[in-house]
């Protein structure tokens, strides 16, 4: 029997988590998984936090994802890399898009953000990966395709075929940014 | 063929498979998505009513005529909805009529946390429960067949977890679309008392036959396990308990109204205890004990708020002799994250929202603020502060009207906002009762063209339907001067100074007035957008004013840092160039004009 996995994806509305989680769960599908996703929507357009809880195995019942039980946390926002790492397993691998969106609070000058907080990440969590993934998808050709660089990277981490990955990016990615997005997925492979 | 659905799209395959043709409602998180998918079905009518209480009024009218019929709507719609609800119940169906509730637990995007199971109990109709997305679908199709054979409207309760939740779902050819023939039916169709009291015996018959039908129905099913603790469950908790008590003998409920009466007590007698788990309010549990029998529920189990494996698993592991999921059960280490908090993240009004500079207006003119549900609620928060009471969907009108009643003293400070959908909704009869019982409130419609919440649905202002045809505008001045007002002006949100004299000249008149303030989404693609703009650092005194606007786009990159414009974000609406003390903030480009 496969191992389950809980996959968590935060970040910021308009960071484009819907997107990556269909490609995720597209590429879990192919590879024979039962899945359950739960995505709380709804104020997620307005700049609020967007949570992702991703499940896969050979049958999962609960969509949610319990504290200290995820395997893979793909934070695309580093803050809320910290916000959400109690949700990780003590050996469970943190990619973290080394970006900073300033909340509200912040802006107003209300609260400080954590400059910190990768350092903090990494003492804490024992797998930490960090990546300019915005740098990395302007260099592809859209800024957009930070999340499938992102993809790229959690896919290398998975128990699932690389060719998988490509078929579920072809049938989830508009075609006239497929090419951007293919690059965009390979260089995070890569890394 | 198997499909990843939500529980709303696979609502909406299932009432095109089980060959629905009308549909109507009211969006409202997190029901939308259910309409906005089914619209996009072949040879089938959907629509967005102005509020749900006409929606389940198309749908009656439907069924009637001899169509299967969907109406959907978030928890409190249903409120709305509730008056032809109790007497659809007395006059029944022709064709199949489901209603959707979707609660929402945890209040993740509404005002209370109410559990409309007992709108089933009270109207005496069926009540359906999915726990994911197969048996949502499926449920669509059964629902019918039980709203068809018994006569009464069906009531599917989603719940947010549901809803929003994707699984696999079967996807099935649709069946035909037979439409019922109409015949005219006084006795059954018109609710006069002779007639009602008639039908109201009916209920009584068609209860007890419900109740027997409950006994045998496959939605309810016992899965044998340990007999030590036996436990009875509906909606998403399933899978909870499915997880968190792996080898507990499950009662597990789908069709939730009228109980199995003899189903539960068979259960009863093959375990040792037993234990109501289900999310809100102790629904199941009261009528179980109404059985006379001895259970636990919500001595353990929280009332409010969601469940979740864990909250199942630690709750129940008291009771002893159960085998709880040592994943769920032991506190896990979890990686502390922080000794101090965290700075939220709250949603907030987009840059270049057309809301932003009504609420900066009202809190400068420090005005009493009767809000409304909509985006707009987000002038309460911080930095604008500016709302006072939000209640329910149009009452920020008639609450205004109460405040000046009470303390006339109220009546010139005091103003109601409501957006356009909103007012559609439910604030016109506020405004009649404002001019007819000789109030002088201000009221301002927010008109930002679209109902933006939900993610931008059309209604009947925006001159498009929910299938994409073009719709008749209400004329919003035209309207309200119809009802009696006779002060009303239309302003633009982003001239500041126009906005201000508008709420000064109309919060000081001794008649009720409306100020239309109207400026499309900033999400919407008819939205205008302009050069973004940007701070010339040499003449900026960092008085801070600009971050008063509570703009994302505005920002300090460092402590005490001059503020900064985040050109990608702006879109170049050109507020913070108007409340600039000093002209600091240019278009981008036109610093040295």
């Amino acid at each position: 029997m496969r191992k389950s996995l809980n996959i968590l994806l935060v970040g910021v509305g308009g960071q484009g988590t819907i997107l990556a989680t269909r490609v995720l769960a597209k590429a879990a599908q192919e590879a024979g998984y039962d899945i359950k996703v739960s995505e709380i929507k709804g104020m997620a357009q307005r700049g609020g936090s967007v949570v992702t809880q991703v499940r896969l195995g050979e049958k999962v019942y609960s969509p949610l994802i319990a504290e200290g039980s995820a395997d893979v946390i793909l934070a695309f926002e580093k803050m809320e890399a910290l916000r959400w790492l109690p949700y990780l397993k003590q050996d469970g691998h943190i990619i973290i898009n080394d970006q900073a969106i300033a909340p509200v609070p912040v802006l107003t000058g209300a609260a400080v953000y954590p400059e910190d907080c990768l350092e903090r990440v990494k003492q804490l969590a024992c797998h930490t990966m960090v990546v300019d993934a915005l740098n990395i998808a302007v260099d592809c050709g859209n800024p957009k395709a930070a999340n499938v660089v992102l993809m790229g990277m959690l896919a290398k981490r998975l128990p699932i075929t690389k060719e998988t990955w490509l078929k579920a990016l072809k049938a989830r990615v508009p075609e006239r940014f497929i090419d951007v997005n293919l690059k965009a997925f390979e260089q995070g492979f890569n890394l | 063929m198997k499909e990843l659905l939500s529980g709303n799209a696979a609502i909406a395959r299932g009432a095109f498979e089980a060959g629905i043709t009308v549909a109507a409602g009211y969006p409202g998180t997190p029901s939308t998505e259910i309409l906005e998918n089914f619209a996009k079905y072949p040879d089938i009518y959907a629509q967005w009513s102005p509020n749900e209480k006409v929606a389940l009024e198309v749908g009656a009218g439907a069924s009637i005529a001899g169509a299967r019929v969907l109406v959907t709507m978030k928890h409190v719609g249903v409120n709305v909805a509730a008056d032809p609800l109790f007497t659809l119940s007395y006059t029944g169906v022709n064709g199949g009529l489901i209603l959707i509730s979707a609660d929402d637990p945890g209040m993740h995007s509404s005002q209370n946390e109410q559990d409309n199971r007992f709108y089933a109990l009270m109207n005496k109709i069926p009540c359906l429960e999915p726990s994911d997305s197969q048996e949502a679908k499926d449920m669509v199709a059964q629902g019918l067949e039980i709203s068809e054979q018994f006569d009464t409207p069906v009531m599917l309760r989603l719940t947010t977890r549901v809803s929003h939740s994707q699984s696999f779902v079967e996807i099935e050819e649709p069946g035909p679309k037979n439409i019922r023939p109409y015949t005219k039916d006084p006795l059954k169709y018109v609710m006069v008392p002779a007639y009602g009291r008639l039908r109201r015996i009916f209920l009584e018959e068609r209860t007890a036959q419900l109740k027997a039908y409950s006994e045998n129905c496959p939605l309810n099913f016992i899965e044998w396990g340990d007999r030590n603790v036996g436990v009875i469950t509906s909606g998403i908790s399933y899978h909870y308990i499915k997880e968190a008590l792996p080898n507990a003998s499950v009662l597990k409920l789908g069709f939730t109204h009228p109980l199995p009466e003899n189903l539960i007590k068979e259960f009863a007698a093959g375990v040792e205890r037993l234990v109501v788990v289900e999310e809100l309010e102790p629904f199941l549990e009261l009528q179980i004990k109404a059985l006379g029998l001895t259970v636990h529920g919500k001595d353990l189990l929280p009332s409010y708020g969601e469940l979740s494996a864990s909250i199942i698993a630690r709750s129940l592991a008291p009771l002893g002799g159960i085998a709880v999921a040592e994943e769920y059960l032991a506190q896990p280490e979890v990686i502390a994250a922080s000794e101090t908090p965290l700075p939220g993240r709250p949603p907030v009004m987009c840059a270049g929202c057309p809301h932003r500079g009504v609420f900066y207006t009202l809190q400068k003119n420090k005005l009493v603020v009767s809000g409304d549900i909509g985006c707009y609620t987000l002038g309460s928060m911080s930095p604008l502060n500016a709302m006072d009471t939000c209640i329910c969907m149009g009452a920020s009108i008639g609450a205004a009207l109460g405040m000046e009643k009470a303390n006339p003293d109220m009546a010139r400070r005091t103003v109601a906002v409501i957006g356009d959908s909103t007012f559609l909704h439910s604030g016109v009869t506020g405004l009649i009762d404002v001019v007819y019982n000789g109030g002088t409130s201000t009221v301002l419609i927010l008109d930002n063209r679209t109902t933006a919440m939900t993610g931008h649905q059309e209604n009947p202002a925006t001159g498009s339907t929910l299938m994409g045809k073009p719709a008749p505008e209400v004329d919003l001045e035209a309207l309200v001067r119809a009802i009696g007002v006779k002060r009303v002006r239309t302003v633009d949100p982003l001239n500041l100074k126009e906005l201000d004299q508008a709420v000064k000249e109309e919060t000081a008149a001794m008649e009720p007035s409306v100020i239309v303030v109207r400026r499309p989404c900033a999400l919407l693609k008819k939205a205008i957008t302009s050069e973004p703009a940007e701070v010339n650092k040499e003449i900026c005194i960092n008085c801070g004013i600009c971050l008063k606007l509570g703009c994302p786009a505005i920002s300090r990159q460092e402590d005490k840092a001059p503020p900064h414009v985040t050109a990608i974000q702006c879109n170049g609406c050109g507020l913070c160039l108007q409340v600039c003390p000093k002209g600091a903030l240019v278009k981008r480009g036109e610093e040295n004009a």
